[in-house]
């Protein structure tokens, strides 16, 4: 008799919270979702990523808000798995009415949540998933940031005619969309410039022993790895490679740019480069004042995650504000004219394939610092 | 004749719910998505959980790799439609469009649950020879060689997920094979051969000792539930549109496991109950995502020192209500009274 | 050819850390015939303790004593868990059906886990270097200070194990209980200590595991106990449960053939190796390779 009445009451305290959570925006202000990683292996790109939107934000809430109303910004956690992208989107859309989406970085979460997104008819701007299948979800679905075709042809062109290697390895991790894309693009451009792939291996997000990868591809003797993974294996991977007694550079892509790259690489990582979306040594008063306030908010230097969340905000306000209003498809349509706006990871056009057409930055990493060794255009790269 | 105007009663009160949350009743009156997913993923857990408890808790085996059955009817059902949904649409083009998303999504169902099964025979065979703890090791690690094997298959999207899923489950197809999950494990426990279940639980020796296919009597409760779980399956990668093998680890395979134990490990109704509660506790605490496993655990841990049998034990919750009618064989003094 | 034998001296560091879980895996099945599902996660506390424990003494000259104290500190803390872990969860149900253990060991496994994603954060976390790193070159292989500290203090400690297990009285009594602990109990044997000091020896293997592989790999995270504890259980199953050579030869076997498989074939099926092994094993011989066959009385 106890228990019957116990589950009873269980059962009436559980719906009771089920119904009471969530709450819908006001109003009198404007809501916009953002789900990203904040916790898990790929914590710095959301935490950085909501870093520059908020600040964006902030700013623009600062100068009168967008329509005259105040943005708020509702940023959920995906904790780094991909099948949670979806449900917290689901939550965003459903249960807090946003108006518009911001996300992911990581493309595996952007294509999971992105149908969704099209399905309701909400516009998505991803800062910095660049594998070209997210955009093709829907017309819903945009970009501020470059893709993969570009950013592997760029590191392959540096491989080949900069650093002149002829043989190299690839390491890859098999749980990304995004590390799986880039190494084919890479791959593609680097045998077309005369370069040869000695051996491929591969592993998975969340491991931590590759010294069975490491000792193959050292077998096969190679002049440089390129590594398109994340920056917790990617530092792991370097130091276990130096260990082993690799001594070549290891080259890699914008999912190596964490502010704790070097804390968990070390010194293993220098000499090493990677292609990324900006550099904070680009002179431009922009791009300075951009650094200056984030570091004098958040005490740190912004990464390019940063500075594209950053631009993905802002670029997301102004199109909400040329449609005059927050309805779905009208910023939708808004969006995809943006033309010359000024990022401060460069001057973004939103092209016909939703995606943007920007230059790429090869940074080396010398003692815990990126600098900036080439500036790589479209035009340069034949794709 | 009864049980037909029971079924048809079910039927359509499923088809009336169904239309009054999809808004297409009464306008201006539709339940919210939120709530309406939250009832649908429950439907799920409800035929995932009376599906494991067959084998769990009315035959005694313990098996901890259910999501493995899972995940082969999530993907190959989703396989299906994907590949082949479209052509199958273009034969039925006479049909309603809610006609032909119902038929491609039983076929894909059966085709989950076939594969799901056949599975379930390859597992059951050599490890319920096993008894307690290594049959419980061995089912865990056959459910995660299953889901390594998917992982490694490109062609469903392989470690990255497979997306696209097509939308065609919803609130009544959930609830008709939650419903017809409940139905087939009750009629399998009232028959004899679910008598011969309960005596293998009981006492395996003394079964065999009597004469009873113990080994047969296991792999075919085993298929049947893998054929159950298949479904589930199917039905989830039918409704979340994106799958992916990190939602068919042994963690999903123990959440199974926490519902029916909660509710009570021989009870129908039981793994009802432990379903609902798991998945409203699991939304409701949403804010508080990092405690709920925390809880969750805890509540096992102390369930399993005060009250192993979970809340309704063996009992269902007709018994409650029926209990003056059925006191056979009480105490001089009560009869009559329960 | 060298490439092999570095393989192989992988698999062997792998394994060594493997067989220091697999000890305590097996030694608790064979007193209380229980699978202690929280051990894998008594080995990622020991990472963290010593995680903690290194921080703490940071800024001195990285040295063998302080990671030789590190590990200490560690093996300590985690047997008293284990001692912890067995009052509290265990011995409540040690008489109820054996579904009930095995409920409540994966009921502590899943608190133990979520607890620490709580307290220490989901985040991984990167061991600092303890030891001077050093390597050195045999016949083209190359050993690394880790890697052969790793073998090396594996080895002692299981070496010490089966002394205390062979030669003391309560080793005696640790054989005599897991033989029958009724009868053990009749002939006078405290048996609620002696299982109290199996866990507490079984877990402070564990965490010198945990220290050790933070020595290596270097990254810890809550979640690093559950593959490494499952694997350490199928090398136990493998050797021979109750069999502690068997724990060890299990563990060596397991961790080479992980290591030589996602080297030569492919990393995606490294988890699908240890469990393919299991099902084998229990389908072909399922007292593992050194155990004995147990006839159920009925």
């Amino acid at each position: 008799m106890r228990f019957r009445i116990l589950a009873a009451v269980c059962l009436v305290a559980a719906l009771a919270t089920t119904l009471s959570c969530g709450s819908k925006g006001s109003q009198k202000e404007i809501v916009i979702g953002e789900y990203g990683s904040l916790t898990g292996g790929i914590a710095t790109f959301g935490i950085s990523t909501r870093n520059g939107s908020e600040l964006a934000f902030e700013e623009i809430n600062k100068k009168g808000g967008v329509l005259g109303k105040q943005v708020k910004l509702l940023v959920e956690d995906d904790q780094s798995k991909p099948e949670e992208a979806g449900t917290v989107v689901t939550k965003l859309i459903n249960q807090n009415g946003v108006s518009a989406v911001l996300g992911h970085v990581a493309s595996s979460h952007s294509l999971a949540a992105a149908p969704i997104c099209q399905s309701n008819q909400i516009p998505m701007i991803s800062p910095s998933s660049t594998n070209p299948r997210v955009t093709l979800v829907g017309n819903y679905i945009f970009r501020v940031c470059f893709i993969d075709p570009f950013q592997g042809a760029v590191m392959a062109k540096f491989a080949a005619s900069t650093l002149k290697f002829k043989k190299i390895a690839i390491l890859v991790d098999v749980r990304s969309d995004y590390s799986v894309g880039l190494q084919t693009f890479f791959r593609q451009q680097f045998r077309q410039l005369g370069g040869e792939v000695v051996i491929e291996q591969s592993y998975s997000q969340g491991d931590s022993d590759f010294r069975a990868q490491l000792t193959a591809i050292k077998a096969a003797n190679p002049e440089a790895v390129y590594l398109p993974g994340y920056y917790t294996e990617v530092g792991t991977v370097v130091h276990q490679a130096r260990e082993l007694g690799i001594t070549v550079p290891f080259l890699g892509g914008d999912g190596w740019d964490s502010p704790k790259l070097w804390e968990i690489g070390g010194p293993a990582l220098n000499g090493c480069y990677f292609s990324n979306h900006y550099s904070t040594d680009d002179p431009s008063p922009l791009v300075q004042k951009f650094v200056a306030d984030y570091k004098a908010k958040y005490g740190q230097t912004p990464d390019a995650l940063a500075a594209l969340g950053y631009d993905a905000a802002r670029i997301m306000a102004d199109a909400i504000a040329r449609a005059g209003s927050t309805d779905g498809p009208k910023v939708r349509d808004k969006i995809a004219e943006t033309k010359d706006f000024p990022g401060v990871t460069g001057s973004i056009t939103i092209n016909a394939d939703r995606n943007a057409v920007k230059p790429a930055v090869i940074l080396k990493i010398e003692n815990g610092k990126f600098l900036l060794v080439e500036t790589i255009k479209p035009e340069a790269v034949k794709l | 004749m009864k049980g037909w105007l029971t079924a048809a009663g079910v039927l359509g009160g499923l088809l009336l719910l169904n239309g009054l949350f999809a808004g297409a009743l009464l306008p201006g009156v539709a339940m919210p998505p939120y709530l309406l997913q939250v009832l649908c993923l429950a439907g799920i857990n409800i035929t995932l959980a009376v599906s494991l408890n067959l084998i769990n808790g009315f035959t005694g085996q313990f098996s901890i790799g259910h999501a493995g059955f899972m995940a082969i009817g999530a993907y190959a059902s989703a396989y299906f439609t994907v590949t082949f949904g479209d052509r199958l649409r273009a034969v039925f083009e006479f049909l309603p469009e809610f006609g032909r998303d119902s038929l491609v999504l039983l076929v894909a169902l059966s085709i989950g649950a076939v594969l799901a099964s056949i599975a379930g025979f390859f597992v059951g065979v050599p490890s319920l020879r096993l008894r307690g703890d290594y049959l419980a090791i061995v089912t865990l690690g056959f459910g995660e060689i299953i889901r390594v094997f998917i992982l490694n298959i490109d062609a469903v999207g392989g470690a990255r997920g497979y997306s696209g899923i097509p939308k065609l489950a919803n609130f009544f197809w959930i609830y008709f094979f939650a419903a017809a999950t409940i139905l087939v494990v009750y009629r399998i426990v009232h028959s004899s051969f679910g008598r011969t279940l309960v005596a293998i639980r009981e006492d395996e020796i003394a079964a065999e000792a009597m004469g009873v296919h113990t080994t047969r009597a296991k792999v075919i409760s085993f298929v049947v539930s893998s054929a159950m779980a298949g479904v589930a399956g199917g039905l989830f990668a039918h409704y979340l549109m994106y799958v992916h093998t990190n939602s068919f680890s042994f963690l999903r395979s123990f959440e199974i496991i926490i519902m029916i134990v909660i509710g009570g490990l021989g009870s129908i109704s039981g793994s009802v109950l432990g379903a609902v509660l798991f998945i409203s506790l699991t939304e409701g605490l949403r804010e508080f995502a990092q405690y709920r496993m925390v809880l969750f655990s805890l509540l096992l841990i102390v369930l399993m020192i005060v009250r192993p049998q979970g809340i309704l034990g063996h009992k269902e919750f007709v018994t409650f209500l029926t209990k003056r009618r059925r006191s056979i064989g009480a105490a001089p003094g009560t009869t009559g009274t329960g | 050819m060298t490439t092999f034998l570095q393989q192989l001296v992988n698999g062997l560091s792998l394994g060594s850390i493997y067989a220091l879980i697999a000890l305590g895996y097996t030694m608790v099945y064979g007193v209380l015939r229980l699978i202690n599902f929280a051990h894998g996660d008594v080995y990622m506390v020991g990472a963290y303790v010593g995680y903690f424990l290194s921080r703490r003494l940071q800024g001195s000259e990285p040295s063998f004593v302080s990671a030789l104290l590190v590990m200490l500190g560690s093996m300590i803390a985690c047997g008293l868990l284990g001692i912890l872990i067995e009052r509290l969860a265990y011995r409540p149900v040690r008489r109820e059906a054996r579904l009930t253990l095995l409920i409540t060991a994966i009921g502590v496994s899943l608190f133990i886990e979520n607890a620490a994603q709580l307290v220490f954060g989901p985040d991984p976390k990167f061991f600092p270097s303890l030891a001077p790193s050093a390597d050195f070159i045999v016949a083209g292989v190359r050993l690394t200070s880790e890697q052969i500290t790793v073998i090396v203090v594996s080895f002692l400690l299981m070496l010490l194990l089966r002394f205390f297990i062979l030669k003391t009285r309560t080793g005696k009594a640790m054989r005599a209980v897991s033989f029958s602990l009724d009868a053990a109990r009749l002939m006078g044997i405290s048996t609620d200590w002696i299982i109290s000091v199996t866990f507490a020896l079984g877990s402070a293997l564990a965490a010198a595991a945990g220290v050790l592989i933070g020595m290596q790999i270097p990254k810890i995270d809550p979640l690093m106990g559950i593959m490494y504890g499952l694997k350490a259980f199928v090398a136990a199953v493998l050797g021979g449960i109750g069999s502690i050579p068997g724990a060890v030869l299990g563990g060596l076997l397991i961790g080479t053939s992980e290591v030589m498989v996602v080297g030569y074939l492919s990393s995606t099926y490294r988890e699908a190796i240890a469990f393919g092994i299991l099902i084998l094993v229990l389908i072909l011989r399922p007292q593992g390779l050194l155990g004995r066959v147990h006839k159920e009385k009925v």
